[in-house]
């Protein structure tokens, strides 16, 4: 969560400086910070590699070969025992993580929409208590608020279910600060009283003239909601019991104490590992597209600034 | 709510709010204005306020197996703060918070200035490497970090074994908190530079060509001129780093499994908050302790804030 809230942070600092200035390239390039660079990057990218190798091999290979380069390739066989593992539960999983990542998202992105336009394009009674209010929420811990829904969702008997991971997960409170900064330099005050004159009604006017300038800031929320929910752990841990409402995370550290547990169960490491390179990947592949979005959506903002 | 002061909400300028007999259309305004807000708001209350509030009220009790229910007062408070479990933990956090964010500051910092600069080459293909951990979840991250560290396959014990030396100790009493701070900073380097590298670029160029002309070297330029520039980006990645360092869980969590006997119940608040409320079972302590760890980081985000803003009247 806080990962998310660092984003966006970003994001709403973003149209009060003055936007992007761009900086020509200067020639000077120095050979000694470029290695320097390459090291770190590598570093960085080291357990990846590693990961990348290991699941290419059998479980016996894992113990027996040299970590950090290819043995016998036997990434198809561990693919297919990922997907087999326990009556293959674990495409249940990766279903439940995109259900649960994808509605999150969208619904976390339609409301703080809505609520940021709201809170920047009219001023109505109560309006800036209940802004200050949703603020200070910003700073609560979200782990430290996950056992108190927990016990309150356990008297609702909400446990256990869908609900408990998407309810908590549609609430961004940052989502709604971003879009009230975004919306109060995106949509023009002289476009909405044009329309106000034209007879058009207050909710019209959101939906066709504001939403479609508001969007590149909902898309914002939307990416980053997308990623918090595909990467929480803590939240789904401690409210869910049945193995078929697992997300990835859940799933994976499961297997991963199953497998650490010892005896018998040896064979699941390289299930394990696998399994993570293959929950990696959809995310990379939402990251590289989230890159632009997120930069386009940083100058729009800087640019209407 | 003290980090966005570094961020003020751009003040929307609406028609001066007068007190006057509210014509239909702004009765018509305040309506919309309601309906916009309330889906978010209706979940806001149900899944923050609310929980926020019942865990304070339960807090005050206590469940004893016999007699049921009772109020407790302040007790679950008064033994939290003489919980050696709990203390040490926060004591531990302590030293991970001093540990963890220098390193952590300085060395984003510097690959977002080296970045910047445009000294190196290949700098897309380093910025996007740095930066990719923030894609991989922090499960995941534990997970391959463990198998990294572990004696059984990975690639340290098998160089060491090589060479014919001791595996290396990291995942021993001694090490297990350096080996966290080595994963927490994996994850989130990249993304703490990413954070830099945006504000260094919106400083405006006119800036430090004037210094350049002047006769300026880089460093100097980086030192005093860049590196203020980005202050409350750089102010921001220390509050994010206090709230996620007193909330560590999933790494801990993962390792555990691997290192049993080093990393226990109470090893993080976080983690020691979990089994009171899932392993004792014990509700109403949990949520004591929930709610000092949220106080303990509030104050010191706040904290952070004030020191920020007073070393800026200084200067």
């Amino acid at each position: 969560m806080s990962t998310l809230t660092d984003a966006e942070v970003d994001v709403a600092r973003r149209p009060s400086t003055s936007g992007f200035i761009g900086k020509e390239p200067r020639q000077r390039t120095s050979v000694l910070l470029t290695v320097i660079m390459l090291a770190c990057a590598a570093y960085f990218l080291f357990p990846l590699y590693w990961l990348l190798v290991a699941s290419t091999k059998s479980n016996a290979d894992l113990f027996s070969t040299f970590g950090l380069w290819f043995a016998d390739f036997s990434l198809m066989e561990n693919l297919k025992t990922v997907f087999t593992f326990q009556d293959g539960i674990f495409s249940q999983w990766v279903l439940n993580s995109l259900l649960y990542s994808v509605v999150s998202a969208v619904g976390a992105s339609i409301l703080a929409t809505a609520a940021g336009y709201a809170f920047a394009k009219y001023e109505f009674p109560g309006g800036k208590a209940l802004f200050s209010i949703i603020l200070g929420a910003i700073m609560i811990p979200t782990t430290a608020l996950a056992i108190p829904t927990y016990l309150l969702f356990a008297r609702a008997e909400l446990t256990d279910t869908y609900w408990a991971i998407i309810l908590p997960s549609l609430v961004s409170p940052f989502g709604v600060y971003l879009m009230r900064v975004y919306a109060a330099d995106a949509v023009d005050y002289s476009l909405i009283e044009a329309a106000r004159c034209d007879g058009v009604g207050e909710i019209r006017i959101f939906f066709t003239v504001a939403l479609r300038l508001l969007v590149p800031g909902a898309v914002t929320v939307l990416l980053f909601t997308l990623v918090a929910t595909w990467n929480n752990y803590f939240l789904p841990l401690i409210m869910l019991n049945s193995p078929e409402k697992f997300p990835l995370p859940v799933g994976l550290a499961q297997w991963q104490s199953t497998a650490a547990g010892g005896s018998g169960s040896q064979a699941l490491f390289s299930t394990v590992i696998t399994g993570s390179l293959v929950s990696i990947i959809p995310l990379v592949i939402a990251f590289l597209f989230l890159q632009r979005f997120w930069q386009s959506g940083l100058s729009t903002g800087g640019v209407k600034a | 709510m003290a980090t966005l002061t570094t961020t003020p909400p751009s003040q929307s300028s609406t028609t001066a709010y007068k007190r006057k007999p509210l014509t239909i259309a702004k009765k018509r305004q305040y309506r919309a204005a309601y309906l916009f807000v309330l889906p978010f708001f209706v979940l806001f209350l149900g899944t923050i306020i609310v929980p926020l509030g019942y865990a304070g009220y339960i807090s005050f009790f206590r469940k004893q197996l016999v007699g049921g229910v009772s109020f407790a007062g302040l007790d679950n408070y008064t033994r939290a703060l003489t919980d050696t479990d709990f203390l040490t933990s926060v004591a531990r956090m302590g030293l991970f918070l001093v540990v963890q964010v220098p390193v952590m500051l300085a060395l984003s910092l510097f690959f977002a200035l080296a970045l910047d600069s445009g000294m190196t080459r290949l700098s897309k293909f380093i910025r996007l490497g740095i930066f990719v951990p923030y894609a991989v979840p922090s499960v995941v991250a534990a997970l391959m970090w463990g198998y990294l560290y572990g004696r059984d396959f990975g690639p340290f014990a098998q160089f060491a074994e090589l060479l014919n030396l001791p595996a290396p100790p990291f995942l021993t009493d001694q090490f297990m908190l350096f080996s966290i701070v080595n994963i927490v900073n994996w994850e989130f380097i990249g993304y703490n530079m990413i954070i830099i590298y945006a504000a260094l670029r919106s400083i405006p160029t006119e800036l430090f060509e004037a210094a350049r002309v002047d006769g300026a070297t880089e460093k100097r330029i980086a030192w005093s001129i860049k590196i203020p520039a980005v202050r409350p980006a750089l102010i921001l990645t220390v509050i994010f780093s206090v709230i996620g360092t007193f909330q560590l869980f999933n790494e801990p969590n993962l390792l555990r499994s691997i290192a049993p006997t080093v990393i226990d119940n109470s090893y993080t608040p976080n983690l020691y908050a979990y089994s009171l409320a899932f392993i004792n079972q014990d509700a109403n302590y949990a949520a004591a302790i929930a709610f000092l760890l949220g106080i303990l980081i509030m104050a010191l985000s706040y904290a952070v804030q004030l020191w920020n803003q007073r070393k800026e009247n200084q200067s």
